[in-house]
């Protein structure tokens, strides 16, 4: 029905090899794809892009970030909030430096430095592994935020400790401050966020993230087979790193504006981005995007349902909220453990045989 | 999943683009869940009642009712933005958003979108300057007039002269605690005394290292600058070290009945900065009781009434609904839009016979503001608690701040600002 699989056949290796081999899954996403550059940027308003659109593209590139290191390389990170915090406080600091520049620019330099930063913590994973790890990146994130605190060259000396993006544009367009249009903000992150999955997708599909995953499997197995765990550690690591420092950036650039390092970019923070890959899924890509969706949807559609629907107090629709989506991370560990990437392969499986199940 | 998305999405456009624009729309940022829900609760139930009272007796403002609007941000600044989008579309005449660090948020989106804010005394001090801060008001007083208060109290207290003593301050370590330290270094320059800046992390129950240093430096007084359950920590761990309570001076949000009900005994004599009448004993609150909350139409469970923090909430209400009828008598319509809302309140004059024609008698001093002076009356009292009776007692008269410290530094923030983002001073 869905599935029209007959006639589909692959003549060269590239084909094979391809992201989406099945025709009907790469339609869909060239669907996706147009729906998301061509439709949306022409219907969208404040409230969607604000609400909704930016948080989730920009949770989704965090949480492909995490997903690179926890996911596909094994290590698990507490420091996704201090990393992400990195990539806010560099951005600024650029803008206010260079205030001619693209943000484009900006944004990518400061994922490069959080990787640099992400590189500098991610050293002692080459001794430490596991629940010891991530008790070293968690001292990362209480070192950052304090760091960025209490030293006030990083917010330039402003009287309140806040940083505040100033307007900043691309190609003349304002993408940051109050005066942005909502499908400039949407598209100038949903282009990161494509150009971040694509770079994601073809590096743990190539051999950078096959020596990933041979040391996530088993790292003493795969230093015997040839792979270096330092240039495998670091690599993902920095790569990691790069990756959520984009996403600090447009976090504090575009989205919010004005940010509080130790409200914003707490620990809870870290745990959200990690609840993320765990409910989407470990090692998939496409459980990057589910656990952040998730996450970023569920409560805002909790919300609106409660209040402007069922008209309930907004403090109670607020602990419901809590109640369920505790309740459903919980429901969806233990009836999928893999996330809800695996739930969509299996019924992907399913739907491909459907109507006629052998 | 993709497909899912996109409806859940759908549904929820749609849920949201239905507004009720008949109304006076009030949003309401409230936060009665998470660490805050304590200092949060009492305010957003007197904001809510006073309203409640306003339309049942009279009907609303003019004969157009008003519309609270409640949006739940639990004191965090992305949910707190997401409310702002929510409500902004369905005719907000003002935002009141309830924290510094959402305010600070607000402040370029609102005048961006042109829908005034008024900051009942947090958010940024240099607000005060309307020449810069067209959609920005910043009444009755501000965390730097607070902080030049306090001291000057605290002189007052030591017989004129503050040299070679010490002050701490014990902060909350956020956009809003760090507010007053500027201020204060000021001050310690002038009057030659130490200060000691001890930051409290969110949400604020870790407190012990603090207190440690503080037994080890003895400061003379200690200022806080505190919020939500840091609060009853602060006042329950200085009472474990026997700090002398009344020696410890909070803002006006370090002092109210959840504070200092759960150190008991311990919080007797523990003064705060208010910038309004404490207790029952005026006839609109009387009237709020009888009408709204007796009458089961209150917006919590009534046990807040008369609390310090509904206090405020009432005194909140009641001065939007004077700015809301002045802005009615300029423009003529009584369904007034934002822009008509923000020259009322540029205008706005409440005397203390207002405040009395509203229930409110010696309330709060007269409200003047203007173009230029978006704050206004920039007054504060010291008020002390009393444990064995719970009661909450005016120690002074209203104080003026060091204007000499504090303008200088507004101008000179607020130029900043106008500096960075291009605006150019008006009023001229």
């Amino acid at each position: 029905m869905f599935y029209r699989e007959a006639g589909d056949f692959k003549t060269s290796y590239v084909d094979d090899g391809q992201t989406f081999p099945i025709r009907f899954d790469r339609y869909r996403y060239y669907a996706v794809l147009a729906v998301a550059f061509v439709v949306v940027p022409f219907i969208v308003g404040d409230y969607l892009a604000n609400a909704i659109l930016l948080p989730f593209l920009i949770y989704a590139i965090a949480a492909i970030g995490l997903n690179i290191l926890t996911g596909y390389c094994g290590q698990v990170s507490l420091g996704t909030g201090g990393f992400m915090a990195v990539g806010a406080y560099a951005c600024y600091k650029l803008m206010t430096a260079f205030p001619e520049v693209s943000m484009f620019i900006h944004v990518i330099l400061a994922g490069g430095v959080t990787a640099l930063v992400g590189v500098l913590f991610g050293l002692p994973s080459l001794r430490i592994k596991g629940f010891y790890l991530a008790v070293a990146t968690l001292a990362a994130q209480f070192f950052l935020v304090w760091l960025f605190n209490r030293v006030p060259w990083f917010y330039n000396y402003s009287a309140s400790g806040q940083i505040s993006a100033p307007e900043r544009t691309v190609f003349g367009i304002a993408v940051t401050g109050p005066n942005t249009e909502a499908w400039a903000t949407y598209l100038f992150c949903l282009i990161f966020c494509l150009g971040t999955g694509l770079v994601a997708r073809n590096l743990t599909r190539g051999t950078l993230g096959r020596t990933w995953m041979a040391i996530r499997d088993m790292d003493i197995a795969a230093e015997i087979i040839g792979v270096n765990p330092l240039r495998a550690k670091l690599t993902a690591f920095a790569v990691s790193s790069f990756f959520v420092g984009i996403s600090g950036a447009l976090f504090f650039a575009v989205y919010l504006g004005a940010v509080e390092v130790g409200e914003v970019f707490g620990i809870q923070k870290s745990f959200l981005v990690l609840f993320m890959i765990i409910i989407g899924g470990l090692g998939s890509m496409f459980g990057s995007f589910a656990g952040a969706a998730f996450l970023v949807l569920l409560p805002v559609v909790l919300k609106l349902v409660g209040v402007n629907v069922l008209g309930f107090p907004t403090d109670i629709v607020a602990h419901l909220q809590l109640i369920i989506v505790g309740s459903l991370i919980v429901v969806f560990l233990i009836l999928e453990p893999h996330g809800i990437a695996q739930l969509w392969n299996v019924t992907r499986e399913k739907l491909r045989l459907w109507p006629f199940p052998h | 999943m993709k497909l899912n998305l996109a409806s859940l999405v759908a549904g929820a456009v749609m849920t949201v683009a239905a507004p009720a624009l008949a109304d006076l729309t009030i949003p309401a940022l409230n936060y009665r869940t998470g660490p805050y829900a304590p200092s949060g609760i009492p305010y957003a139930d007197g904001f809510s009642d006073y309203m409640t009272l306003i339309n049942e007796r009279d009907g609303g403002v003019g004969g157009e009712m008003i519309n609270v609007l409640e949006c739940e941000t639990a004191y965090n600044t992305e949910k707190g933005v997401e409310c702002y989008e929510q409500t902004k579309g369905e005719g907000a005449l003002v935002y009141i958003p309830q924290s510094t660090g959402i305010t600070y948020q607000l402040i370029p989106k609102a005048s961006a979108d042109e829908i005034p804010i008024w900051s009942v005394a947090y958010g940024r001090t240099s607000a005060v300057n309307g020449k810069v801060f067209e959609w920005v008001f910043n009444l009755p007083v501000t965390y730097w007039d607070g902080a030049s208060v306090a001291v000057k109290y605290a002189m007052e207290q030591e017989g004129g002269s503050l040299e070679g003593k010490k002050i701490a301050l014990l902060y909350h370590n956020s956009a809003y605690g760090k507010e007053p330290i500027r201020t204060l270094e000021k001050l310690s320059e002038k009057h030659g005394f130490e200060l000691v800046l001890l930051p409290v992390d969110h949400p604020g129950q870790e407190q012990k290292s603090q207190w440690l240093q503080i037994r080890r430096e003895r400061p003379d007084y200690t200022f806080m600058w505190g919020w939500g359950v840091m609060n009853q920590v602060a006042i329950q761990e200085a009472a474990n070290i026997r700090y002398p309570m009344d020696k410890f001076i909070g803002v006006w949000w370090s002092g109210s009945e959840a504070d200092v009900v759960p150190v008991g005994e311990g919080a007797d004599g523990y003064k705060s900065l208010t910038f309004h009448g404490a207790g029952t004993d005026f006839p609109a609150l009387q009237q709020i009781k009888e009408q709204v909350i007796d009458a089961g139409k209150g917006a919590g469970d009534g046990t807040k009434w008369g609390e310090v923090g509904y206090n405020k909430g009432v005194y909140t209400a009641a001065v939007v609904t004077e700015a809301i009828r002045h802005a009615q008598e300029m423009s003529g319509t009584a369904a007034i839009n934002p822009k008509q809302f923000r020259d009322a309140m540029e205008s706005l004059e409440v005397t203390e016979e207002e405040f009395d024609a509203l229930g409110l008698g010696g309330f709060a001093p007269a409200i003047r503001l203007s173009c230029e002076q978006h704050s206004s009356p920039r007054l504060a009292a010291v008020q002390q608690w009393s444990a064995g009776d719970e009661t909450w007692t005016l120690l002074t008269d209203y104080m003026e701040p060091d204007f000499e410290i504090v303008d200088p530094l507004i101008i000179e923030d607020s130029m900043a600002y106008a500096d960075e983002n291009g605006i150019t001073p008006r009023c001229e």
